[in-house]
């Protein structure tokens, strides 16, 4: 299995391909439906965002309370399409990666061909399981939202599928036509 | 006349949030590693195996399933020789605050769903109350997710779309529904009705027990039938190809006007949670 480590190079990014099963270590970012609509006001009002976007990842997603002794709680993605409005944006301003779960819209389809990107599915509801990958959890902006905070966590190997490429291609159509293919 | 103590019920409350949370039903364990073994698919066997496997590690390390703990969904089967010494639907509320802080589950509710600021403690808690004969009260929380919840569907249809129009409802839901709702997925379809107990009824239907059937043949029949086109379409799990794309549906029908024919779909996933006591 292919290991990378975040954040990602433009280099990293345009050697994946759809379907392609990696586990991804390093640093990355929650933000999910409220941190997106403040990043966008941020953007919008020429503000600083909590974090420098250039080459960085975001994980959709809002972990239970951590447990004492534990990194972080339970962890799992939440779906990616509710964040689609603000993705194109993000990318302009140097996202690389996103990881969530569920389809892309056509704009983030080609928001990620502009400004080549990656986007992973993680394995949505195995959220125990994924808690385990991560080593530190720390709010860095908007503590207020609680769940929704941005946080950056430390990856070791999480499993994640590469849902959709910076060429187009997304695994979903392409895991079920190849399915369908072998009951014909 | 039974006395319980409004008390009694928060403490219940409390622990069926923690629990449910925890541990996964032990039909949809059953239908989870019946799938993972006889999923045909490679790419989906193993991610069946990954579920499988988070299921188990939250059982024996005492965490969430899943992060998305839910809005607690509280179905409460009142006797009507109980009389509640305190105020019910309080106690459930406290029964759902203390629940999830002490149980350090995710708190995903917003108090207002335009101003959307978080209540900190996942209440209010949505209740779904029944007075029936009896000196008990039978509690249910079912915590939904709403990654599922926000893939259900309500249409109503006309008499002359019968039985075809129930089915191509459900097929278009699913298929709207992909991979957004962390399948394998459960189906709770309401028939029937009118536009607020259709919706109902589908909730209902997913704390049936998966691996039974409706009692009356005609439904178990279209249960069985719903079941196989939904798998056919090879969305499998996660989205990502193969059989496995949903592990159970239950139908529960019931009376409606001459004139109608509800029809609902309660998108649920493969941590569909519910736990239940009797007081």
């Amino acid at each position: 299995m292919r290991h990378l480590t975040a954040p990602l190079t433009e280099a990293d990014v345009l050697s994946m391909h759809a379907g392609e099963h990696v586990l991804l270590s390093g640093t990355v970012y929650t933000a999910r439906d409220a941190a997106h609509l403040r990043m966008m006001e941020c953007i919008a009002q020429g503000k600083p965002l909590p974090f420098d976007l250039e080459g960085q990842v975001i994980y959709y997603a809002g972990p239970t309370p951590t447990p004492e002794g534990k990194p972080v709680g339970s962890i799992g993605p939440t779906t990616s399409t509710r964040m689609d409005a603000s993705t194109p944006t993000l990318l302009a301003h140097g996202l690389r990666g996103m990881i969530g779960k569920g389809q892309r819209s056509e704009n983030v389809m080609r928001a990620m061909q502009e400004h080549p990107a990656v986007y992973f599915a993680a394995v949505g509801g195995a959220a125990a399981l994924m808690a385990a990958c991560v080593t530190s959890c720390e709010v860095i902006a908007w503590d207020d939202l609680g769940p929704e905070s941005v946080k950056r966590l430390t990856l070791q190997e999480l499993p994640l599928v590469v849902a959709a490429d910076a060429y187009g291609k997304d695994a979903f159509t392409l895991g079920q036509a190849e399915y369908l293919n072998t009951i014909k | 006349m039974r006395e319980i103590d409004a008390a009694l019920i928060t403490q219940t409350v409390a622990r069926l949030c923690i629990e449910a949370n925890r541990f996964l039903p032990e039909d949809v364990a059953c239908a989870l590693h019946q799938a993972e073994r006889e999923e045909p698919f490679q790419p989906a066997k193993d991610l069946l195996e990954l579920l499988g496997g988070n299921e188990k590690i939250a059982r024996e390390t005492q965490m969430p399933i899943c992060q998305d703990t839910g809005m607690a969904i509280v179905f409460a089967e009142v006797g009507q020789d109980v009389h509640i010494n305190g105020d019910f639907e309080e106690a459930v509320h406290a029964g759902v605050h203390r629940g999830y802080v002490d149980g350090l589950l995710r708190k995903s509710v917003v108090g207002d769903p335009l101003r959307r600021v978080n209540t900190g403690d996942n209440t209010p808690a949505i209740i779904h109350t029944r007075l029936v004969p009896g000196d008990q009260i039978r509690l249910t929380v079912a915590p939904k997710g709403f990654g599922s919840e926000n893939m259900s569907r309500l249409k109503m249809l006309t008499p002359a779309q019968g039985v075809e129009g129930v089915k191509e409802f459900v097929l278009e839901t699913v298929e709207l529904a992909g991979a957004n709702p962390c399948p394998p997925m459960v189906l709770g379809i309401g028939i029937g009705g009118d536009f607020e107990r259709v919706a109902q009824m589908a909730k209902e239907a997913l704390m049936l027990p998966l691996g039974e059937h409706n009692a009356d043949p005609y439904y178990a029949a279209l249960e069985e039938e719903l079941l196989a086109m939904v798998n056919a379409t090879g969305i499998g799990p996660q989205g990502l190809g193969g059989k496995t794309t949903c592990l159970g549906l239950r139908i529960v029908a019931g009376a409606t006007h001459i004139a109608g024919l509800p029809v609902a779909v309660n998108v649920s996933c493969h941590v569909t949670r519910h736990k239940t006591a009797v007081l």
